[in-house]
């Protein structure tokens, strides 16, 4: 039987694009503290809704309501503050550095922020994280230190992973910050075997994984599901949902008709969807999971609900494909704002103390690359040429030694 | 000492590792309860235990990144992938990571896995159970890629690979998991036992990577070939009654130069083979290695015996696989040149 009506392909566009004016009115967005908190050991079938909803802490007024709050003090809401403010001014540190040509490429976290700071407060410095190249939050609130960052990120004679990455794809396993790699989802079936080495060794530690929206659309994404779900492995699989995946909208990841945070339902994995700028849910949004995992109970799903408030990197313009300052009107704001407000309300900080701490973090990036631009910036200062042939192998085989020589090095 | 085909001294080799490392474990594709499909596994869930060799999704992308995270936790994982023609799920996780992982980070992070995998034809196994992958890893900096040709080698470079700390392709070639095959389809198949290398021993012992062995010392030619063509181009030197030297690679990467340059300078010939297609083929660097380390010492020049440039077929079998009426016009060729 024929069709009665011809076929016709269906290619998902954004609501908006350049010349338009910003528009977030369809956006379903649950209010705060409307979002159930159920305890961790219920069974994932039954927690289902939590996929589908949003757990937010933070009302308009910045106070922190329903069950998921944590209940933090005012220190650890600092601390998450400083962290925060700390990574942005990193960021714009970097994003200049590379504009004045002191290094090649440079990627911000600008408005995801909470995301990988509030999970480092919650994660043990113990626990692996598998991180993409847009989670530099986790090392810098972990302490890990900022000269070190630059000096990566310039390539120069102190890099630790010595010239060899592209600037951002940091590795620290002191740090618990498993190598970043250019190819994307590769590190979530390897968080997930990760973890299941723990589990194997009846160890305590847990494993964490980040993803874009962009990106669950590789295999990568599918198999590291199944094996987690599949070994009950204690991994958190956290998906960063910035709304872009460079120039594409999450539609084309496949975010029209569904959440990404209900993928994980399908595998039979308890499944929580966040405001990523929304600090307070974040963190107990993680500590669930991360309690998860300690019990023994399994994997969990974390989609961050967040915006990629700047470029996707260096290399790229979004006001090509987007409307210009469609950042300043997403519906759930700045997390560092957002955070700072709760605490103003709280009588735990003030205009005149964020005002200081914004000098400060200024003060201690630069600082930071006082350090690091004196040892050199990219093409100025660099490792050893001789140091290229190494680590391929643990031992150098005779095809490199005779390159190596080859080389003149 | 027991005589062992091919499987039951990988097995052995195994078992061995299960028991000597506790941080060793094996998993893939119904490689637990049932014991593989080629039975290399048989035994050992039951013997070690569930999370030791345990059964994976059908997934190979999956498995060896999750073998890649294990190796990050500091296990020492060994992987199959049921048939080398199924990698190529894993392909990215195996070049843009296994290999990469210890360079990148700059030693920070090590990928210390054994990714175990059946290949090569001469089974009718059609396209998509034939396949000789070799090629596709020896081009990938950081990758180890091993072939056994018997079951001595066979335990003694799998324990090599496992132990090793850089993550090692152990490519495994299933038309002599039984045998050695000479190529001589019309005959009967003839078992391990009997065979001087099927003496295996029990115990632990290592053959070292890198270093390959002499199968046959001659004096007229060299002939570089690995897995089942070392057994081909044996029988082509029987029949042809040219005193060839058969250098058996056993590792591909990294090759043993010394041994090649040994030989190839003491015969001034060399005939290289294997089952893969010819085109970009392992024998292709092969042959550029002996033209650039042995140029004054050749008197002809180097010849290939490969598969042809086209997919493992079904019903022309004997047409496509190298055998040693064809190794052995090579071999002519190569003395009169």
């Amino acid at each position: 039987m024929k069709n009665s009506i011809p076929l016709r392909l269906h290619v998902p566009e954004p609501q908006t694009r350049p010349g338009d004016l910003p528009d977030f009115t369809g956006m379903d967005l649950p209010a705060a503290g409307v979002t159930e908190r159920p305890e961790i050991d219920t069974p994932a079938l039954k927690m289902r809704e939590l996929a589908y909803g949003l757990i937010r802490v933070l009302d308009q007024d910045g106070k922190a309501v329903g069950p998921w709050n944590p209940r933090l003090d005012p220190e650890t809401l600092r601390q998450g503050l400083r962290a925060m403010m700390l990574t942005r001014a990193f960021d714009d540190r970097m994003y200049r550095a590379q504009r004045q040509g002191k290094t090649s490429f440079y990627m911000k976290c600008t408005g995801e922020e909470a995301v990988a700071c509030a999970q480092a407060l919650v994660l043990s410095r113990e626990d692996m994280c598998f991180p993409t190249y847009r989670q530099q939050g986790l090392l810098i609130t972990r302490g890990y230190p900022l000269t070190t960052m630059m000096n990566q990120i310039y390539s120069n004679a102190a890099d630790p992973i010595k010239g060899r990455q592209l600037p951002v794809m940091y590795s620290s396993k002191e740090f618990g910050f498993f190598t970043v790699s250019g190819n994307l989802g590769t590190q979530y079936p390897q968080a997930v075997g990760w973890a299941m080495a723990s589990a194997y060794k009846g160890d305590d530690k847990i494993a964490a994984a980040w993803i874009g929206d962009g990106a669950t659309a590789e295999g990568d994404f599918h198999s590291a599901m199944t094996f987690a779900s599949v070994y009950r492995a204690p991994v958190i699989l956290n998906i960063v949902n910035n709304q872009w995946a460079i120039s594409a909208f999450h539609g084309i990841a496949g975010g029209e008709q569904t959440t990404f945070a209900a993928r994980g339902v399908g595998y039979g994995l308890p499944a929580l969807r966040v405001d990523g700028n929304d600090f307070l849910a974040v963190h107990a949004a993680t500590q669930w999971a991360v309690d998860r995992a300690r019990a023994n109970l399994g994997a969990t799903v974390i989609e961050l609900f967040t915006y990629r408030a700047a470029q996707h990197s260096t290399s790229d313009d979004p006001a090509r494909y987007r409307p210009a300052d469609e950042q300043g009107q997403w519906p759930l704001g700045d997390p560092v704002l957002r955070l700072a407000a709760h605490l103003i309300g709280l009588g735990e900080w003030s205009n005149e103390q964020h005002v200081a701490l914004a000098d400060e973090v200024v003060e201690e990036v630069k600082a930071a690359a006082r350090v690091s631009e004196k040892i050199g910036t990219l093409g100025q200062s660099r490792p050893e040429t001789a140091t290229m042939f190494e680590d391929v192998f643990k031992e150098m085989d005779w095809r490199l030694i005779r390159q190596k020589q080859e080389a003149g090095v | 000492m027991p005589a062992m085909n091919m499987i039951q001294a990988l097995n052995s080799a195994l078992d061995n590792m299960l028991e000597r490392d506790p941080n060793v474990l094996i998993f893939g594709e119904d490689v637990g309860f049932f014991g593989g499909v080629f039975r290399v596994t048989d035994g050992l869930q039951k013997k070690h235990g569930l999370t030791r060799c345990f059964d994976a999704p059908i997934a190979e992308g999956g498995i060896v990144g999750a073998a890649i995270g294990m190796g990050a936790y500091g296990l020492r994982p060994v992987v199959e992938i049921q048939f080398a023609d199924y990698i190529y799920p894993a392909y990215d996780q195996l070049v843009s990571e296994a290999a990469r992982i210890r360079y990148r980070s700059a030693g920070d992070f090590t990928a210390p896995m054994t990714i175990r995998s059946p290949y090569g034809g001469g089974i009718f196994g059609g396209n998509t159970h034939s396949q000789s992958v070799e090629a596709l890893f020896t081009h990938v900096s950081g990758l180890k890629t091993v072939i056994p040709s018997n079951p001595y080698d066979a335990k003694g470079l799998l324990i090599a690979s496992i132990q090793d700390d850089d993550p090692v392709l152990f490519l495994e070639p299933k038309r002599i998991y039984n045998g050695p095959f000479d190529g001589h389809h019309e005959k009967p198949v003839s078992p391990w036992a009997g065979h001087p290398a099927a003496e295996t021993p029990a115990d632990y012992y290592t053959v070292p990577l890198g270093k390959a062995a002499i199968a046959r010392e001659g004096k007229a030619l060299t002939v570089l070939a690995y897995g089942v063509m070392v057994h081909v181009a044996l029988a082509a030197a029987a029949e042809t009654g040219i005193d060839a030297e058969v250098i058996d690679l056993r590792t591909l990467v990294p090759v043993d130069i010394e041994a090649i340059e040994a030989s190839v300078r003491k015969t001034g010939r060399c005939v290289i083979v294997h089952e893969a297609t010819r085109t970009s083929g392992y024998g292709a660097e092969l042959s550029a290695l002996v033209q650039e380390n042995c140029f004054y010492h050749l008197e002809a020049p180097i010849e290939r015996v490969t598969g042809w440039d086209t997919p493992y077929p079904h019903a022309f079998e004997w047409d496509y696989f190298p055998g040693p009426q064809r190794v052995g016009q090579a071999m002519r060729r190569a003395m009169e040149g």
